[in-house]
């Protein structure tokens, strides 16, 4: 019965591995293929940690709503951008105002294409003296470090930073957690962003993450990373919480993941992110794909991203077939599955505009019957980020 | 009932025989493999399957699954408590977490399935 299941990720082997390979699977980790990697999906945590979180993906997840969670993302992608005219060179790539981007300060952006379609996104943090340190996925590193160094003058060198880690502290505690580490790193606003020592390991960090909860991510040399989760996972309120959580608490979050929820075909206009375009950007209209999401926003646009919530307990995957109640198509699931933290089942997919509105009633093809859905509003458990 | 007097699939289902009642479960390897259960969709009352049909779905965190049924007969009982509470699966998967029990045409078949050595011989293949 479970020949059908746990096929995650068709990438063909051979699967690279994060330099914390060792340490997942010392934790009791189930590795599972992910954008090329082999990497955590969850743990069978014993000893002392079992005590603080029973691991699986329902307890990971709720140890992250409840304390702090340590995640390794280290197969996302890093990338410094030198030079004075850095900003500027990539504003060509994305809609995001980076120009206005301050020193200390991270900002949520999307490479987009000619037809306003989202090739990544990716968050832009400056580190001041001229430098960009740029986030991006791991499933789209390759083509973005590509399309940068294509796209980018000689004078904005690209500097992929194959060498760094990444952690993710999240969670309500994380703050006063990472404070004993890291008293600077406590001091930072949400969004901002700082080279700081963390355990006396120099580190780029930031208050961000994709759980909707406060948090930090910590890029960190591969060769101290070992040391850095180790100090983290010391504290008595940390859990290692592997890509199961992490995907379920962005879902709740309302937070896209790129693939299923936004691509190519996607525009920002209809995936409800045009709060991410520079207002100075929607002005020029100077990006990539600028006619077409300004067409978007002036003439319309036929889909938009939404939250739906299945009336019963049955979960509605990625890929499920919406229609309205007159029996037509009326878009799909994009994201799908079970809310820990509400205990019911939870999605996000695109419908069509005369059906969007909160409250809107659709079905949800679920092996071949309808299972009634309303549309809400995202996300669906409160963001409760720094203030 | 013994568990020396259990059968096995190779889809991880599990199958005790009462008379010619037989009770059907996943297996804990089974729900090991899932993670937390978290919806179960369970065959209606009277319904006949085939061996090897699809009759039930779990739902776990990560995906849905499909159970088949072991042998043919008639639904005659399903396990509400797991349809209220799906994680009684995955803390006694071949206890209190059956799913339904079927009406057997004849037991014949019964024999035909994984003995409990069968099985642990056929995860160690996997």
């Amino acid at each position: 019965m479970i020949d059908n299941t746990l096929a995650d990720d068709p990438t063909p082997a051979p699967l690279k591995t994060t330099p914390l390979d060792g340490w997942h699977r010392a934790l009791g980790a189930r590795m599972v293929p992910f954008a090329g990697y082999e990497m955590p999906v969850q743990y069978d945590l014993t000893g002392e940690l079992a005590a603080r979180c029973r691991g699986g993906v329902l307890a990971e997840h709720l140890h992250c709503r409840e304390k702090a969670s340590l995640f390794d993302v280290s197969h996302m992608g890093q990338v410094m951008l030198t030079g004075a005219t850095a900003a500027a060179a990539l504003e060509t790539l994305v809609p995001g105002d980076i120009l206005g981007l301050k020193p200390g300060r991270q900002r949520y952006t999307l490479f987009t294409n000619e037809a306003g379609g989202i090739l990544d996104d990716l968050m832009v943090a400056n580190l001041g003296a001229d430098r960009l340190f740029l986030v991006v996925n791991a499933g789209r590193k390759d083509d973005d470090f590509t399309h940068l160094a294509a796209n980018l003058p000689r004078s904005v060198p690209v500097s992929v930073q194959e060498d760094r880690a990444l952690l993710a502290l999240q969670g309500p505690l994380a703050a006063a957690v990472l404070a004993r580490l890291s008293p600077e790193a406590e001091r930072l606003g949400f969004m901002g962003v700082g080279e700081l020592p963390v355990a006396g390991i120099p580190c780029i960090v930031s208050r961000s993450g994709y759980t909707g909860e406060d948090g930090f991510e910590i890029s960190v040399p591969s060769s101290q990373v070992e040391a850095l989760a180790d100090a983290l996972l010391a504290q008595p309120e940390v859990a290692p919480a592997g890509l199961g959580a992490r995907d379920s608490l962005r879902l709740e979050a309302g937070l896209c993941l790129y693939g299923s929820d936004i691509d190519e075909i996607t525009t920002p206009v209809e995936a409800g992110l045009v709060w991410s375009i520079g207002k100075r950007r929607r002005v020029a209209w100077d990006f990539p794909g600028a006619i077409a999401i300004c067409d978007q926003l002036e003439n319309g646009f036929p889909r938009l991203r939404v939250g739906l919530r299945p009336d019963g307990r049955a979960p509605a995957r990625g890929l499920t077939e919406i229609v309205a109640d007159d029996g037509t198509a009326a878009g799909g699931i994009t994201s799908g599955g079970f809310s820990p933290s509400l205990n019911a089942p939870i999605a996000m997919g695109y419908v069509r505009r005369d059906l969007a509105a909160n409250g809107s009633r659709l079905h949800l093809i679920v092996r071949g019957k309808p299972l009634p859905a309303a549309v809400v509003p995202l996300p669906f458990v409160p963001h409760r980020y720094a203030r | 009932m013994a568990k020396s007097d259990t059968r096995y699939t190779k889809e991880h289902e599990w199958v005790r025989l009462d008379g010619d009642i037989a009770t059907v479960g996943i297996t804990d390897h089974a729900q090991e493999a899932l993670g937390d259960i978290v919806f179960i969709e369970l065959p209606e009352l009277n319904r006949e399957v085939a061996a090897s049909e699809a009759c039930a779905v779990i739902e776990s965190v990560k995906a849905a699954s499909d159970v088949y049924a072991p042998l043919a007969g008639k639904v005659v009982e399903a396990n509400q408590t797991v349809v209220e509470e799906p994680g009684i699966i995955n803390s006694d998967a071949e206890g209190e977490g059956w799913l339904f029990r079927l009406e057997l045409d004849s037991t014949d078949a019964f024999d035909d399935l994984l003995d409990e050595e069968g099985y642990a011989e056929y995860l160690e293949t996997l």
